[in-house]
């Protein structure tokens, strides 16, 4: 791995009694789009903040490009911030909101305005330099926020909930609109986000926190597909969690059935919690041999579209009950409903494993 | 495969231990700017507020006894001294009586030849007198006060001229004295007695207003609005000029008095009601205002009669309201000292205590014993409020949907009625004053004339003290809305040195717990000290300047944090990330952004500048003279007349600007504030 | 000494003479309206003198006197209470001086020291300023003496000025003690003090407010009084048959002064005829009798109705008579 960008090393932070940070550790490469996800008060803004210098940690150390910013006020380090709220200068013209970190660096006057007009154009808002910002909607103020950010041309762009004060259609057409930008400018960018799907979409890796600690970082298939605590896989995704027991070596038992999975990493009394997504559970072309299957009765379901997210119960599951996504066209071939018998399996390499819940 | 128990999350580097050190954050040169305004502002807060009021108390507990037994006198006779004696066994022996058995003063004087009878002094060429006490200066001759130990050698006849002054100590002396004196400590019962009248009165009186604006129908509610704030843009003493001319012997009103005087409580009552009217009407009316339709529309569904929807919905949504105004009344009246002062009578009130001590008696030790007393009503009122402001915040919710009043002519009849009643009181007073003013002598001729308008013969200091009222009140309002919107936003939006902005925010909010009088009296003591560096300011245009902006911080305080507040907090970050200071940022964003703001503290300053009495009371000098105070000495040397004609200058300049303003707030600010159109 | 040496000194004295335009600030409690007039008078007599007025009540300005003592801003005292002025120089704030012509004035009105302290300038005279419309309205007889007032039919007729503020007021009530003596003195005052309807802060108060009908009878001052009359009031001075108290307008040096020589011209001056003739404009009776004329609507006999009055027993009481006084009347409405 070459030299990274921004090296994170042990930062904590505490507001009086409040641990927000506890003890991370984080690389984060060049040009990477890097989201820290997590619920609200995870401490992934507290993190954003350390790194802006805003709210300084109380200890350990940040570097950026090889230099230690870790006491530096926000003014001598080297970034761009964009906020939920905008917090563009109400009463400033477009152009001077994009203009406004140009003025009083001895930028002649006239580089100043070429230079608006080139980021305005950058962020498709061409000639809209002369409205005020209460003149535009939410999308377009957004962009007016990233085009003053990239202003300075920073080494570093960071971006809180950029997108969360927005409509769900114009958040996914300028979720599209910032992934091609930073790929163009190459601009190693932060985004916090609590949004899973904008995470996944947009970061090249996914740094999922919870409770001041990170909690796993990855890519966003890695993270959803591999998620390494019981967090992550509640977090990311719909995920069905049963009270399991180890039976054997690479053997554990739900209710009294037994299903093959990977228990390596199990310890103690032989507890554990079996978890597997709605859709990896197989409902098609289940042949009676195939491993895990068994036969459930559908006990409940939940129309989803494209989808139905059917619950399912067996006497040999016990207590436990399984969502499991089928698709409309099984349900209509199978002519399933409430009380249909259908064949089912958990493949072991879905089927996760993890330690009980204390 | 990694699970949740694992120490370090997976992906994440692995930590590195020997950087676990805490991090002290480096300031930027701009927090190091900001660190200095903010000293600078706290400075000038402890030079101009709080070591102020520390004299006040360590005046307060300077008391004077006489310490007859460190001085001693031989007698010389038959040019040979005999042995001294001390002045006590003098006393002793004749059972003189010192000072009458009253209270020493820091200038009572003693004659040793009072002490001495003269059939003792029979044959006596010459005296040394000595001063044994450690701290000197007990014995005056002439021009002179004794060194300690110093020992005075007069001829027989001149042993009159040496006189013995009384010593200064530190303790409680003072309160004993003042809580001893019926007449002083029956101020505190008046005074009390009166303000809650005012407050029983008042708060039913505004609560009506405001309701009448809030939640009916009526028509012209902008008119009734504007005539219910007019007591704000005149002094206190107006209202109780007015109601001598109404009320007064030769009154047109008097005979509704029956016989009882409008020169005492009835007096007082009246003009304060007046005066703290608009006061109990702005807090009601935002108390009303902020009513959630969705209530109303609950209590109708739940079959409420109007009845029971006014005692369960109306009155406990405003109770902070009620609360709030009925301390703010209270402690307006307690405060103020133009009303008893022009018609009190003989009704003696705390706030008069203090410039009755100081003015009429200099006898600045009461005054400041006074002045804590008066400190203490004040200080719990401003506890209440503020602590009633902060949950009456949290009461209202951004969600509510604004109270739409339903039809009710009845109702509309009575609060109309209610209202017509309040404005004719108000303008009633107002027109009064205006029309005595110009009476050529009232009221054996009433012929109109301006003649009470030549100030220059009067006492007050004429015309001149009119301009330098408006010197002042541009003065304060200008460098003050500046100033406190500096500290407010540093407060705010400051960065890093909390201690320092913690410190800021808590002095910007002492101003409005300590009382006017108790200020001017603290600003004697303070500044006219010789030894103080700052003397110089005495008794000039300045010290008015920096005593007025002080005096109303509190309230600009709060209009512009509220404003401040309002902004989007991440504009500093912003600049920050754009590497802009922040002066940049305060002028090019925030103060335009809060232009309304600082327009209403301009206002609020100049305004108050124009009206208040209390503190300049006693830190005008003849060159710096001040319309509301001529209005006072006017009044008080009987020229009642043309006090009424200045009081009424100083109304219709405050109208005059509030007029201007609003022109210039609609066109100006109205253009300068485009960007707020959506 | 050179002869160019001389020249230039010269040139250079002259110059400066033409500049040397002294700035006297002097404290004062002459009555506004007199104060442009004394000013001019003075001025113009001593071309190379300015005076620079600060002018407040007696009251007031005695306050600030005491205030300034430790450092004290005026270079004269220029027309204050004589009992003002006996405080000053008990705390040593007076230079002694003997204006020139002082043996012209009425040994009553100069301090009795060697040199002399202060010097009284004039006087102002207790009277009652009596609203003759009032009485018709009310049906009342003029009273005549001090005694008249504390009859029943007066009662809530009478103004007078509150003495622990004013000075006007003090001067009666120091009057009344020495002339009834203290037991007989007391005692009127317990009587007047059933038929006063208010004390007021200043002395001139109580004549203005009867002068407008807002009590029958003020306790004050003849000038007051007079100066009503000629505005068109419906007012007679009366001076008690008992006597009057009294009290002078009085000059003295700050001790202090940097202009001494100027501030002992002022005093000079101050004690001169064509002063006198100043004062003499609105006060009946001034230091220098001959110079005396009668002033308009001022009443007759106000010389006679003068007391002996005794300043220093005045002063020297006056601590104790206060207290005893707002004992016995402070807070009177409360009694009603």
């Amino acid at each position: 791995m070459p030299e990274p960008y921004l090296r994170i090393r042990n930062v904590s932070k505490r507001f009086g009694d409040f641990t927000a940070l506890r003890d991370v550790n984080l690389d984060i490469g060049k040009g990477e789009f890097v989201c820290f996800l997590g619920p609200s008060g995870c401490g992934k803004t507290t993190l954003l903040r350390a790194i802006a210098g805003l709210d300084i940690q109380s200890e350990g150390m940040i570097e950026q490009a090889g230099r230690d910013i870790s006491a530096l006020p926000p003014s001598e380090r080297d970034f761009g911030i964009v906020f939920q709220s905008y917090a563009l200068f109400p009463n400033l013209t477009v152009a001077d909101n994009v203009g406004y970190g140009l003025v009083g660096k001895g930028m002649p006057r006239a580089d100043i305005r070429k230079k608006v007009a080139g980021l305005l154009a950058q962020v498709n808002l061409p000639d809209q330099g002369a409205k005020y910002p209460a003149k535009l909607s939410g999308g377009q103020q957004q962009r007016v926020a990233l085009a003053r950010a990239l202003a300075t041309e920073p080494g570093l762009l960071l971006l809180d909930e950029p997108l969360s004060a927005l409509d769900a259609k114009v958040r996914i057409q300028l979720r599209g609109q910032l992934k091609d930008l930073q790929r163009d400018l190459g601009i190693t960018t932060i985004m916090v986000t609590h949004d899973q799907e904008e995470a996944l979409g947009l970061a090249d890796r996914i740094v999922v926190m919870s409770q001041g600690r990170v909690e796993q970082v990855g890519s966003p298939v890695e993270i959803y597909t591999s998620p390494a605590s019981v967090f992550v896989a509640d977090f990311i995704g719909a995920m069905n969690f049963v009270p399991a027991r180890v039976a054997g070596p690479g053997m554990i038992e739900i209710g009294s059935a037994r299903f093959a999975a990977e228990t390596a990493h199990i310890n103690g009394d032989g507890r554990a919690l079996a978890a597997i997504r709605p859709e990896d559970i197989k409902v098609q072309g289940v042949a009676p041999g195939d491993a895990n299957a068994l036969e459930v009765t559908i006990d409940a379901e939940e129309f989803c579209g494209s989808y139905m997210r059917a619950t399912v119960i067996d006497a040999a599951l016990g207590e436990a009950r399984l969502k499991a996504d089928l698709s409309m066209n099984l349900v209509r071939g199978m002519a399933l409903t409430k009380g249909s018998r259908l064949p089912v399996a958990l493949p072991p390499e879905r089927l996760r494993v993890y330690p009980p819940l204390s | 495969m990694a699970t949740a128990a694992d120490p370090a999350a997976p992906g994440a580097v692995a930590s590195a231990t020997e950087d676990n050190r805490p991090i002290r954050p480096r300031a930027s040169r701009d927090e190091i700017a900001q660190r200095g305004v903010i000293g600078v502002l706290v400075l000038y807060l402890v030079l101009a507020l709080v070591l102020p009021i520390g004299m006040v108390f360590s005046k307060a507990l300077q008391q004077y006894a006489f310490t007859p037994d460190q001085i001693t006198i031989a007698f010389g006779r038959g040019g040979a001294f005999e042995a001294p004696r001390s002045l006590q066994s003098w006393i002793d022996e004749t059972g003189y009586v010192v000072n009458d058995g009253l209270r020493a003063s820091e200038r009572t004087r003693v004659q040793i030849v009072r002490i001495i009878p003269r059939p003792a002094r029979a044959g006596v060429e010459a005296y040394r007198v000595t001063d044994a006490s450690s701290a000197g200066g007990q014995l005056l001759l002439g021009q002179e006060f004794s060194a300690p130990g110093q020992t005075i050698e007069v001829p027989a006849a001149d042993l009159g001229r040496i006189q013995v002054r009384p010593q200064m100590s530190y303790g409680l002396g003072n309160f004993g004295y003042y809580f001893s004196q019926k007449s002083l400590s029956d101020s505190i019962r008046n005074s009390f007695v009166i303000a809650a009248i005012v407050v029983a009165i008042n708060v039913p009186l505004a609560f009506g207003f405001a309701y009448a604006l809030t939640r009916t129908r009526i028509r012209h509610k902008e008119w009734f609005r504007l005539i219910s704030t007019v007591p704000i843009l005149v002094p206190s003493l107006l209202p109780a000029i007015g109601l001598v001319y109404l009320f007064g012997n030769q009154g047109i009103l008097t005979p509704l008095l029956f016989g009882a005087s409008i020169y005492g409580p009835i007096g007082i009552v009246m003009a304060s009601v007046f005066f703290t009217f608009p006061h109990a009407v702005i807090i009601m009316t935002i108390a009303l205002g902020g009513a959630d339709q969705r209530l109303y529309e609950a209590a109708e569904v739940l079959g409420a009669s109007k009845r029971r929807t006014f005692w369960t919905v109306t009155l406990p949504g405003a109770r902070y309201g009620l609360i709030s105004a009925a301390f703010v009344v209270f402690t307006l009246v307690i405060t103020d000292f133009g009303v008893p002062k022009v018609i009190g009578g003989d009704y003696n009130m705390l706030a008069l205590d203090i410039y009755k001590q100081v003015i009429g008696q200099q006898n600045f030790q009461i005054g400041a014993v006074v002045s804590i007393v008066l400190l203490i009503p004040a200080v719990i009122a401003f506890t209440v409020d503020r602590v009633i402001s902060r949950a009456q915040t949290a009461q209202f919710s951004s969600k509510a949907v604004p109270y739409q009043p339903d039809e009710d002519v009845r109702r509309d009849r009575w609060m109309l009625g209610h209202c017509i009643a309040v404005s004719v009181f108000i303008l009633g007073i107002l027109f009064m004053c205006q029309f005595a003013a110009l009476a050529k002598f009232w009221p054996y001729n009433l012929t109109l004339g301006f003649q009470h308008y030549q100030f220059n013969k009067m006492d007050g200091g004429g015309w001149a003290a009119y301009w330098n009222s408006i010197r002042l009140a541009f003065f304060a309002a200008t460098i003050g809305a500046v100033l406190v919107f500096i500290g407010a936003y540093l407060v705010e939006k400051g960065r890093g040195f909390v201690a320092g902005r913690i410190g800021l925010q808590f002095l910007a909010m002492m101003p409005m717990a300590i009382p006017g009088m108790v200020l001017g009296l603290a600003y004697i003591f303070f500044f006219n000290d010789p030894s103080n560096p700052f003397n110089f300011l005495y008794g000039t245009m300045a010290i008015l300047v920096i005593n007025t902006i002080v005096h109303l911080y509190t309230v600009s305080h709060i209009t512009a944090t509220t404003a401040l507040k309002q902004l989007d907090g991440e504009f500093e970050a912003v600049s920050m990330s754009l590497k802009q200071p922040f002066l940049r940022t305060m002028t090019r964003v925030s103060a335009p952004c809060c232009l309304p703001a600082i327009g209403e503290m301009w206002m609020y300053y100049f305004v108050n500048a124009m009206t208040t009495v209390s503190a300049v009371v006693f830190l005008y000098s003849p060159s710096t003279n001040l319309a509301s105070v001529a209005v006072l000495n006017m009044d008080d040397a009987g020229d009642i007349a043309p006090a009424a004609a200045m009081a009424m200058m100083i109304f219709y300049t405050n109208a005059a600007v509030r007029i201007l303003y609003g022109l210039f707030s609609r066109n100006v600010l109205g253009s300068l504030q485009a960007w707020r159109a959506r | 000494m050179t002869l160019f040496a001389r020249a230039t000194a010269a040139l250079l004295l002259s110059a400066a003479a033409a500049a040397a335009q002294t700035e006297l600030t002097v404290y004062t409690a002459f009555e506004a309206v007199d104060l442009d007039r004394y000013k001019k008078a003075f001025e113009t007599a001593h071309p190379d003198i300015t005076i620079n007025w600060v002018r407040d009540s007696t009251g007031v300005v005695t306050a600030k006197l005491l205030a300034e003592k430790d450092n004290p801003q005026a270079d004269v005292i220029w027309g204050l209470a004589a009992t003002s002025l006996l405080l000053m120089k008990s705390e040593g704030m007076l230079a002694p001086f003997r204006p020139e012509g002082i043996e012209r004035l009425d040994p009553n009105f100069v301090d009795q020291d060697e040199t002399p302290s202060w010097v009284g300038l004039d006087a102002w005279i207790a009277a009652l300023c009596v609203n003759t419309r009032e009485l018709e309205r009310n049906n009342l007889a003029a009273p005549t003496s001090w005694e008249d007032l504390t009859k029943p039919e007066y009662a809530g007729h009478v103004a007078m000025p509150n003495p622990a503020s004013s000075g006007t007021g003090f001067l009666d009530v120091s009057a009344w003690l020495q002339m009834f003596g203290e037991e007989g003195g007391w005692n009127f005052m317990d009587r007047l003090h059933q038929n006063i309807k208010f004390y007021t802060h200043s002395g001139s108060k109580p004549c203005k407010d009867a002068a407008r009908g807002e009590v029958t009878i003020g306790v004050s001052f003849a000038f007051t009084g007079a100066k009503a009359i000629s505005d068109g009031a419906p007012l007679a001075v009366v001076f008690p048959s008992e006597g009057s108290g009294w009290d002078m307008e009085s000059a003295a040096i700050v001790a202090e002064t940097d202009f001494r020589a100027e501030a002992e011209t002022l005093l000079n001056w101050a004690v001169s005829e064509a002063a006198m003739k100043e004062y003499n404009v609105g006060y009946a009776v001034v230091a220098i009798p001959s110079v005396a004329q009668p002033v308009e609507n001022y009443p007759a006999g106000g010389l006679d109705a003068m007391i002996d009055n005794d300043f220093l027993w005045a002063a020297e009481n006056r601590e104790r008579i206060l207290k005893e006084w707002a004992s016995r009347y402070d807070g009177k409405s409360e009694a009603k």
